[in-house]
């Protein structure tokens, strides 16, 4: 009985603020559905309008292709004028070379960073940490000399060194962390048995995993994306990857709308593909603070 | 004490095997040309053998900061990379730390949010750069239609095309980009706070928006830093979009020059200009000594800044 009565005068006095609470709990929402939009609207143009055939991608862009407006044809262009199976290959082989070095380079220098006490490991660590501040692109008039000294312009191996050393600085970083936290007595215990050191590191890895897959993503989708080093260390026809095949092929045929459509929709759509499969994980990771240290 | 012993006894040679690899590609593929990029400043290309650079002092830095022709393409590439930052510093970061702030409440619903909020930062910047030449293109006229859905199309202008909107096009370009950054930053620093902190405050009822700015904001001022210095180091170092919009000239008339895209430019030489690789060279130290002066403020901020353990 009271406490009808007490409910009662509850509702009855705060019309206002439960339009208060109200307004507090959908105004963010809006916020966010507004912001959404901003970030979807533009890839949603692109996908659209792929598929449609040249009229209507003026006369109707928001509209999705219909029987009538469904059409292949800008596809059949970019098989037909560009060699994106080749740009793909050349992104697919330095993208893992490149990922799968960095993480055996950066987990063997950040176990011994973690786990030896030995002179001038600080000098090491701090060389190392300056790379995650300055970026490598200033060192670009030197590596290009380097990479002409060497004959390695124009080949995938340029991409792949320059990719390591970009990516290595943070991956020895992060990673040094969870190697200072892998227990000692695990160690000791192995030591003890008779392992060799190399034996120790090899044990240690499956504790870090997580941390090499968040890693791994990170490092992935700058590697991936990058125009500027295919650019200028490997820009032939042969070895160029999807972003630079994609930028030169867009230049080119900036008037044909159908090609240039969908040759996004075909840089796009992988990389979509690849954040919807790795997203929890990729997000997780860096909330849970694997990517923090 | 007997590790110390221990490690006299022998060499050890695991030591350097495992830092070898590592220590060997960053030093020669990062290290040393940076370091070759610094010193190729002081030096000029010999007029009689191209092949020979010749100690020049700082002939190519009174060059750049003075020459009838290159130095107002310096500082005006200098000034376009500053309000190009500015821009990430007012609209990006705010916008982020809004969205943090929203998502940063939890639930299904904003973890949805927060995977679609994301997506843009996955893209390439080429894709980005056309998907907006395209969105923007009058020919399209998609902007127009749009705008006209609230009776503004009487505002469109080929923003890109404009001396006066085109660079503050690029960056609010960058910064719908990018803003997926800051924003997974300020989350994580968010939902870092424990409830415990948050509690007292809810207690005396105190509004959300006063919770945010007095207990939320003062606990999260080191990402804020880190923030800010990462904006400033991307922008100072940012070419991709730039090129891929606007060209190597960063048109129209210069007006969306940046550091990046003159360095590239000067390095390898665009139309009438001849390249030149000990004056890009010079930009490219221009560049490191800015970001090197963004970072050790940072470094020296970061170090008086008090961060909570929680």
């Amino acid at each position: 009985m009271e406490s009808t009565i007490l409910s009662e005068k509850h509702t009855g006095t705060s019309f206002f603020s439960r339009f208060r609470t109200w307004l507090g709990e959908a105004v963010p929402i809006l916020v966010l559905i507004f912001w959404s939009i901003i970030a979807l609207f533009p890839i949603y143009l692109i996908l659209v309008n792929a598929f449609k055939e040249r009229k209507s991608i003026f006369r109707l862009p928001f509209a999705i292709p219909s029987e009538e407006t469904f059409s292949l044809v800008g596809f059949e262009t970019v098989n037909a004028r560009s060699s994106f199976d080749t740009y793909f290959l050349n992104s697919i082989i330095v993208t893992v070379f490149a990922l799968a070095l960095t993480l055996l380079f950066g987990t063997m220098a950040s176990f011994a960073l973690a786990q030896y006490k030995f002179k001038g490991s600080t000098i090491v660590s701090l060389v190392f940490s300056i790379g995650i501040m300055i970026p490598i692109r200033l060192a670009t008039v030197g590596i290009l000399r380097l990479m002409v000294n060497l004959k390695l312009t124009n080949t995938l191996w340029a991409l792949i060194i320059v990719y390591i050393a970009q990516s290595l600085p943070m991956t020895i970083f992060i990673l040094s962390s969870f190697m200072r936290q892998v227990p000692q007595e695990l160690i000791h215990a192995a030591r003890v048995d008779g392992a060799s050191e190399y034996r120790i590191y090899w044990l240690v890895l499956p504790l870090i995993r997580p941390a090499l897959g968040a890693i791994g993503i990170f490092t992935m989708i700058p590697i991936w994306n990058d125009l500027w080093w295919p650019l200028i260390l490997a820009p032939s026809r042969d070895t160029a990857t999807v972003t630079l095949g994609a930028q030169q092929f867009l230049g080119q045929y900036m008037t044909d709308w159908n090609a240039i459509l969908a040759s996004m929709t075909m840089s796009i759509v992988p990389v979509l593909i690849f954040y919807f499969i790795f997203s929890k994980q990729m997000i997780k990771s860096i909330t849970s603070g694997a990517l923090k240290s | 004490m007997t590790g110390y012993f221990k490690s006299r006894k022998a060499f050890p040679w695991h030591i350097v095997v495992f830092l070898a690899p590592a220590l060997i590609v960053y030093v020669v593929v990062m290290v040393i040309p940076l370091l070759d990029s610094l010193s190729l400043s002081f030096f000029t290309e010999n007029p009689a053998n191209v092949k020979e650079n010749i100690f020049a002092g700082l002939s190519n830095y009174k060059y750049l900061f003075t020459d009838n022709y290159y130095a107002p393409i310096f500082w005006g590439a200098l000034k376009h990379n500053i309000v190009f930052f500015l821009v990430h510093m007012l609209v990006q970061n705010p916008i982020g730390l809004l969205l943090a702030g929203i998502l940063a409440k939890g639930g299904k619903l904003r973890t949805f949010f927060r995977t679609i909020l994301f997506i843009p930062t996955i893209l390439s910047f080429v894709l980005v750069a056309f998907v907006w030449k395209l969105i923007l293109s009058p020919i399209w006229g998609v902007s127009k239609t749009i705008l006209g859905l609230f009776s503004l199309e009487g505002l469109f202008q080929p923003w890109l095309g404009l001396e006066s909107s085109a660079l503050i096009t690029c960056s609010l370009i960058s910064v719908w980009q990018y803003i997926g950054t800051p924003m997974i930053l300020f989350y994580t620093a968010l939902i870092a706070i424990p409830d415990e902190l948050l509690e007292a405050a809810k207690v005396d009822g105190a509004n959300p928006w006063l919770i945010f700015w007095k207990i939320k904001f003062p606990l999260i001022v080191p990402t804020v830093g880190l923030v800010s210095m990462m904006t400033f180091v991307g922008n100072f170092n940012a070419f991709d979009l730039i090129y891929t919009m606007q060209g190597a000239l960063a048109g129209p008339n210069f007006s969306t020059d940046i550091m990046g895209t003159l360095f590239y430019r000067t390095f390898f030489g665009q139309q009438q200009q001849m390249p030149n690789q000990t004056l890009g060279a010079t930009i490219a130290t221009m560049q490191f000594v800015i970001i090197l002066i963004g970072v050790v403020i940072y470094m020296v901020w970061q170090k008086r800044t008090t961060v909570y353990e929680y």
